[in-house]
């Protein structure tokens, strides 16, 4: 039921972007946990984002700078406009969506049919990044 | 350093203008340059006698110093018989079979890296020089479709990293122009000689798509899209990259 939800969820609101930014309904329905956001973030194979980010990891020697510096960026966009970012920002766009099945071809076949992260580790990154506040 | 992504008539950039000083100068200095041992192997074979006709590559090619000087700047290249481009790999494993009536090497095998290699090594210096054809034309395009082209989990083309972003670092590595310049080459991650195919497949695995078999067509034509693309560029094989 739930997931039926979360789905109808980013259906309605992944597509009618350009309406608005931001979705701001959790996709598990409760907050995330910051500290495991932050793990997913640096994690180069799991969230990826320093492959194209910078940010305010000091311990990460090799980030890269494809992307906005995600220091601040808590800041400059609420949290639904940053989960919104995260699922699927239908902006044309080098960001992957992170909670997207559709409309991808030749994906490898250890992946296929699998989002990149999934509800419970966006809820965690958005929860994190949100604290990213200066 | 390298600024940020250039229009593009601005001058292309080998992957060599991207590295440190340090391993362009492995690359530089032929004592210092790994794949001079590949180079060196390719010799003894392109000289050994193999196959059910007891043959040796010089027993038709003779030097090849004088006889391969050239030949790597203009594959892939169209086969009539095959009646599509063939890689050099592809090539040689042709004559391998047809001409010295022996099993064909394995891509990415030790002997089809060393064979390319020292092939390749005569035409160093020389400008790449694709030629293109009607024949020729039709597989062009295909490898200039998978170029441009979202796939994978990431859904990214070769041509966002290496048209709009090149110069930019991924992970803290700089993103090149994807010219083939240099292949075979040896790799410092990979601690050894690899083809071209076997790069483009470290690029497909990190955009979570699947990959083409080593031969497969599809490859072919994206190394000829790539090779076309670098026209008039220096050939450098054996390079070295990080
Ligand atoms: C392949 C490159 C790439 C990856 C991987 C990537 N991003 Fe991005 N991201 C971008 C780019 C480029 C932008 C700039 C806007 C645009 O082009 O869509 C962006 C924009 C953003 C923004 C908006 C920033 C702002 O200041 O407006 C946020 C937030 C963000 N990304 C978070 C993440 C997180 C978190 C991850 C990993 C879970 C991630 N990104 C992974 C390329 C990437
Ligand atoms: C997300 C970014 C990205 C994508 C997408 C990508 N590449 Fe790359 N590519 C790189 C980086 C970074 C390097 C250099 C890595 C290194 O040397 O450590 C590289 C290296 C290469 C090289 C080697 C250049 C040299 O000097 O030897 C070639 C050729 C290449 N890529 C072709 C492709 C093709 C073809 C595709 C699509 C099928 C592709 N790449 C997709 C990032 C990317």
């Amino acid at each position: 039921m739930q997931l039926l939800m979360v789905f109808a969820l980013v259906c309605t609101v992944g597509s009618a972007y350009g309406a608005g930014d931001t979705m701001p309904a959790s996709l598990t329905g409760t907050r995330g946990d910051p500290a495991h956001g932050r793990a997913i973030v640096v994690n180069r194979q799991l969230g990826l984002c320093i492959l194209c980010h910078g940010g305010p990891f000091p311990e990460e020697r090799f980030q890269g700078d494809l992307a906005p510096d995600l220091k601040g960026v808590g800041a400059r966009l609420s949290e639904g406009q940053l989960r919104q970012r995260i699922v699927d920002s239908g902006k044309i766009s080098i960001m992957p969506a992170y909670f997207r099945t559709e409309g991808l071809i030749r994906v490898a076949p250890a992946f296929q049919g699998k989002t990149i992260l999934s509800a419970q580790q966006i809820e965690d990154v958005v929860a994190y990044l949100a604290t990213l506040r200066d | 350093m390298l600024a940020l992504p250039a229009s593009a008539d601005e001058a292309r950039r080998s992957g060599y203008d991207f590295m440190s000083r340090a391993t362009r100068a492995m690359q530089d200095e032929d004592a210092a340059n790994t794949g001079m041992l590949w180079v060196k192997d390719g010799e003894a074979l392109w000289n050994g006698k193999a196959g059910g006709a007891n043959r040796a590559c010089a027993d038709c090619h003779g030097d090849a110093v004088a006889s391969m000087k050239g030949v790597a700047t203009r594959y892939p290249a169209f086969d009539a018989r095959m009646r599509r481009p063939v890689s050099l790999e592809q090539r040689i494993n042709l004559c391998r079979t047809e001409k010295q009536k022996a099993t064909p090497l394995a891509h990415e095998g030790p002997d089809l890296l060393a064979l390319s290699a020292y092939i390749g090594m005569q035409s160093r210096g020389m400008p790449i020089a694709i030629v293109m054809d009607e024949n020729t034309k039709p597989f062009l395009e295909a490898g200039r479709e998978t170029f441009n082209r979202r796939q994978g989990q990431l859904n990214l083309s070769c041509a966002q990293c290496h048209e709009d972003n090149w110069g930019r670092k991924l992970a803290g590595n700089p993103i090149t122009q994807a010219h083939p310049t240099g292949y075979p080459l040896y790799r410092l991650e990979w601690q050894g000689v690899g083809s071209l195919q076997r790069r483009l497949r470290n690029c497909l695995v990190g955009t979570r798509t699947q990959a083409y078999a080593y031969g497969a067509p599809e490859f072919v034509d994206l190394e000829l899209f790539l090779m076309w693309r670098a026209n008039g560029m220096t050939l450098e094989t054996p390079a070295v990259r990080p």
